[in-house]
């Protein structure tokens, strides 16, 4: 499955780095420790998270995640958009709190 | 081949820029994927470290002919007990760093767990060097 149809799917917003939504999803890992990322995410794998900062894309970008969704309404700041659109790893948004919206995506991941 | 940067202290808006440096220069050489993901992770810890801890500080990267050896030199605080700063969930980082998501005692054993070779020399109110090696395969 790619970011798009997961984005198609999940009804979720796009905020940037649109030129990676055709990127295959391998996964999707859930938490907003950097270091716990940085340390167990794989490649390929959806980053569920309430980190807007632009730190989030440096990590993202480092290990080649396929996009990152920000949780309850949250918006990317400028400069995270930015990094996005430069290293094109697509910021999505949901309305829907963390456990909600990462039980629906494992559903989908997973079926 | 040997990389150099400059890091400096409190600035997490170019963190992960030596990283991302060398990620892209060991991919040009066609490094096996699984070293690099290694040496991401190694560096990227270290190198937000210094954001985080020091003052300033200097990235060099030696690509060797069976490795990559990493050594990170900063002008900063130090740190008075490396045993403790190793235990996984001890930090000194402040609220604010801890807030971006930064500071959960994660990155020194994340480091650990991506060397072949880790050392740390640290003099209390000087500054701290680490040390790391990682093995091609």
């Amino acid at each position: 499955m790619t970011v798009k149809e997961v984005v198609e799917k999940m009804g979720l917003t796009v905020f940037s780095g649109e030129k990676g939504l055709d990127k295959e999803v391998l996964g999707g890992y859930t938490s907003d420790l950097l270091s716990d990322v940085m340390g167990h995410a794989k490649e390929g794998q959806i980053w569920v998270s309430l980190q807007t900062h632009k730190n989030v894309m440096a990590v993202a970008g480092l290990k080649d995640l396929a996009a990152i969704v920000l949780v309850k309404g949250l918006k990317p700041e400028e400069d995270t958009i930015a990094v996005s659109n430069e290293e094109g790893v697509p910021v999505l948004g949901t309305t829907e709190q963390c456990f909600e919206f990462t039980g629906k995506l494992y559903a989908l991941i997973n079926n | 081949m040997e990389l150099e940067y400059k890091v400096e202290g409190g600035d997490f808006t170019q963190a992960g820029y030596a990283s991302s440096q060398v990620k892209k220069v060991l991919k040009q050489l066609g490094i096996n994927p699984i070293v690099i993901k290694r040496v991401v992770v190694a560096l990227y810890e270290a190198e937000v470290n210094i954001v985080a801890h020091a003052y300033r500080g200097v990235i060099t990267a030696f690509l060797n002919e069976d490795g990559i050896r990493l050594v990170l030199d900063d002008e900063g605080p130090g740190i008075p007990d490396i045993d403790q700063a190793m235990v996984k969930g001890y930090s000194t980082a402040s609220k604010e760093v801890r807030e971006m998501g930064f500071g959960a005692g994660m990155g020194l054993p994340n480091i650990k767990d991506n060397a072949d070779e880790f050392d740390i020399v640290s003099e209390v109110g000087k500054g701290t060097r680490l040390n790391i090696f990682i093995k091609y395969i």
